[in-house]
């Protein structure tokens, strides 16, 4: 997920038509069969580098900047990802593309150069780790609960989504999907920890470019370039405007979306992307596994890099879908109509187009690693954060170091097996992944204002920061109950009765940041904050942060935030 | 005690070598044979030349990254 699927992305995949789209050949099937011993066989090597807890939750921190940076990076990239851009492409045009750039590069980048010296230096495990230094006890446990539930519950509907997937793509059964692929990475994050889980998502990022990246460069070929896409697309769809960014945000009902410019800068730049990409402990996790504080500052800077250059093998398929594949349906549609296709299917379908036996193994290879490397990404965080902030916080404080790796074994594959519960769940109930989706979102924003309180600000109290947290995201969820038992309270949580979904989630995100600020704001000033001695290593201005050793230019974290930051600036401007 | 010292890269390498092996391969048997699949762009034949730059690509790291030339597993 960029930020996260939205649930109509979710209910879509589910709804997929019961038809194959693809046939597998022997050599299909022998590429990916060498990608599952790949990974096995990682975890089976990286196991004897696994004695202490900090080798299992950390990787040691030791890893380089570039690992941690495209792992940051990996981890996000989920088959959903792959999938339900490229077919919100195809039904919103490139205004998708705001969730890989302004939903993501200034957050990343702000997690580089601001907030990644103070969880770096505070020697933190986890995010709620973070919160139990700042803010003491409860704030933790509020933050560790809600993550390791949601973290399971989402990985299970990846789980499911992505069996469904390889149901319909290619007749896959979906038992034998999730059971094969589930049993793989419990395998690998098992044996081989967070460094496993690390080292395989690096191989599937490569592995996702490799199998992917085909797809645009065959599709520019054929629409001869940029120019003839946007004329075929012109051609099939008079009137509508897929290729323009900012150009329609002037109001609601001039874009596809029920959008306006507001709700995408403040809601999804700010609160959500800040939220998710500065305190979701997912991502967070891997650069924490970096080997020093500038390896550290960088592994998010080159994760933005990259990050902006997704939407050319997830954005531009699904608008090269419009010039080529014109005939797409929507889901609610296409179910009723034998032989049509949905939005849904535009990445497999030009998957198909071009990829013949071989490059049609490595293309699903590629889906199988965004899956992949999205779930143990969710179980590795997952064990940490049951072993540190639940298990030793609550339950046995007093263990011995080796007890704590063995406690995260189990808990990945407890994750795993929970995470297998919630994809049956999920197939008994498809509604459910709107909820949990829902769910998931409560958290983030007002996690975000906690978290930033607490860096930035000295007065920020624990009772502050609980009741803005908890404050927060009862917000969140009252919002969610009135929009979702009174349709037209949508006016007012998003200011238009123009506004749809996608805009209900920016602007409620904007709103329970804003409660979780000002009440952690008033609370904080009734109530006696910290010392700037027990504050030290936790907070901007109480903090003497070590001073990094001189590098050249094109080693120093700034140089390279700059040159981001400028190539964000310069494809808003092309696209807008 | 043994330690994991192999990198990461060369991990990488050993597996862009094997698939640009085999759908170079494929791709090489494509152009000889004459047998093209039914997919749009066939006559580019895309499995040999993308096969070609994996091969490539994963022989560079393989070389690069190989055990023993002093590359730490994490680098």
């Amino acid at each position: 997920m960029t930020v996260l699927p939205s649930p109509l992305m979710l209910s879509a995949v589910v709804a997929l038509p019961p038809q194959h789209l693809a046939h597998l050949a022997p050599l299909d099937i022998a590429i990916i069969a060498v990608y599952f011993a790949m990974v096995i066989y990682i975890g089976f090597y990286l196991k004897q580098r696994n004695n202490t807890s900090e080798e299992f939750f950390l990787a040691g921190r030791e890893m380089t900047a570039w690992i941690a940076g495209l792992s940051f990076i990996s981890a996000n990239m989920g088959s959903l990802e792959l999938m339900g851009w490229a077919a919100s492409a195809y039904q919103y045009g490139i205004l998708a593309a705001h969730w890989f750039w302004i939903g993501a590069i200034p957050a990343m980048l702000f997690l580089g150069l601001v907030m990644m010296p103070f969880y770096y230096v505070s020697k933190t495990h986890s995010v709620p780790g973070y919160l139990k230094l700042r803010f003491g006890e409860s704030s933790r446990l509020l933050a560790a609960v809600s993550f390791a539930i949601m973290t399971v519950l989402m990985s299970g509907i990846n789980m499911y989504a992505m069996a469904l997937v390889m149901k319909v793509v290619l007749g896959w059964n979906i038992n034998f999907s999730i059971w094969v692929s589930s049993v793989t990475v419990a395998l690998y994050v098992a044996l081989g920890g967070l460094r496993s889980a690390i080292f395989n998502e690096v191989l599937q990022f490569v592995l996702i470019w490799a199998g992917a990246l085909l797809i645009p460069i065959l599709g520019l070929i054929e629409t001869h370039g940029w120019v003839g896409m946007r004329a075929r697309i012109q051609h099939n769809f008079p009137g509508q405007d897929f290729t323009h960014m900012w150009h329609g945000l002037g109001a609601f009902n001039h874009n596809p979306m029920g959008v306006h410019w507001t709700g995408i800068v403040f809601g999804l730049g700010f609160v959500i992307a800040f939220g998710y990409w500065t305190t979701d402990f997912l991502v967070v996790q891997r650069v924490l596994s970096a080997q020093n504080l500038r390896a550290a500052q960088m592994a998010p800077i080159i994760g933005a890099g990259f990050k902006m250059l997704v939407p050319i093998i997830v954005i531009l398929p699904g608008l090269l879908g419009l010039a080529v594949l014109p005939h797409l349906l929507p889901e609610s549609v296409a179910a009723h109509v034998p032989g049509a296709n949905s939005y849904n299917e535009v990445l497999p379908l030009m998957l198909v187009r071009y990829c013949g036996p071989g490059l049609l193994g490595l293309g699903i290879t590629a889906l199988i690693a965004g899956f992949m490397s999205g779930m143990a990404g969710n179980v590795s965080a997952f064990s940490a954060v049951w072993t540190y902030d639940i298990y030793q916080a609550q339950i046995n404080k007093r263990a011995a170091d080796s007890h704590y790796v063995t406690i995260g074994r189990w808990s990945t594959i407890l994750g795993v097996l929970v995470s297998i519960g919630a994809a049956y769940l999920v197939m008994q109930f498809a509604s459910i992944m709107d909820y949990v989706q829902a769910l998931f979102s409560f958290f983030i924003a007002p996690l975000f204002g906690t978290v930033i309180l607490g860096m930035l600000w000295k007065q920020a109290t624990a009772a502050g920061g609980f009741w803005g947290l908890l404050s927060g995201t009862v917000t969140s969820v009252s919002l969610y109950l009135w929009v979702h038992f009174n349709p037209a309270a949508l006016a007012h949580v998003a200011f238009s009765v123009h506004a749809k979904t996608m805009a209900e989630n920016l602007y409620r995100a904007l709103w329970a940041w804003i409660v979780c600020v000002v009440v952690t704001v008033v609370v904080s000033m009734f109530t006696t904050p910290k010392t700037d001695a027990e504050l030290n290593g936790l907070v901007y201005g109480a903090t003497v942060l070590p001073k990094l050793e001189a590098v050249p230019i094109y080693k120093n974290h700034w140089f390279w935030a700059a040159i981001v930051i400028t190539g964000f600036f310069i494809v808003n401007v092309v696209f807008w | 005690m043994h330690k994991a010292n192999v990198s990461i890269w060369f991990f990488n390498g050993v597996l862009l070598t094997t698939y640009g092996l085999m759908i170079g391969g494929y791709g090489v048997y494509e152009l000889i044979s004459g047998h093209t699949p039914p997919v749009v762009l066939a006559y580019l034949h895309a499995p040999l030349w993308w096969g070609g730059g994996m091969l490539a690509l994963g022989l560079l790291y393989c070389f690069k990254f190989a055990p023993g030339k002093d590359n730490h597993a994490t680098k």
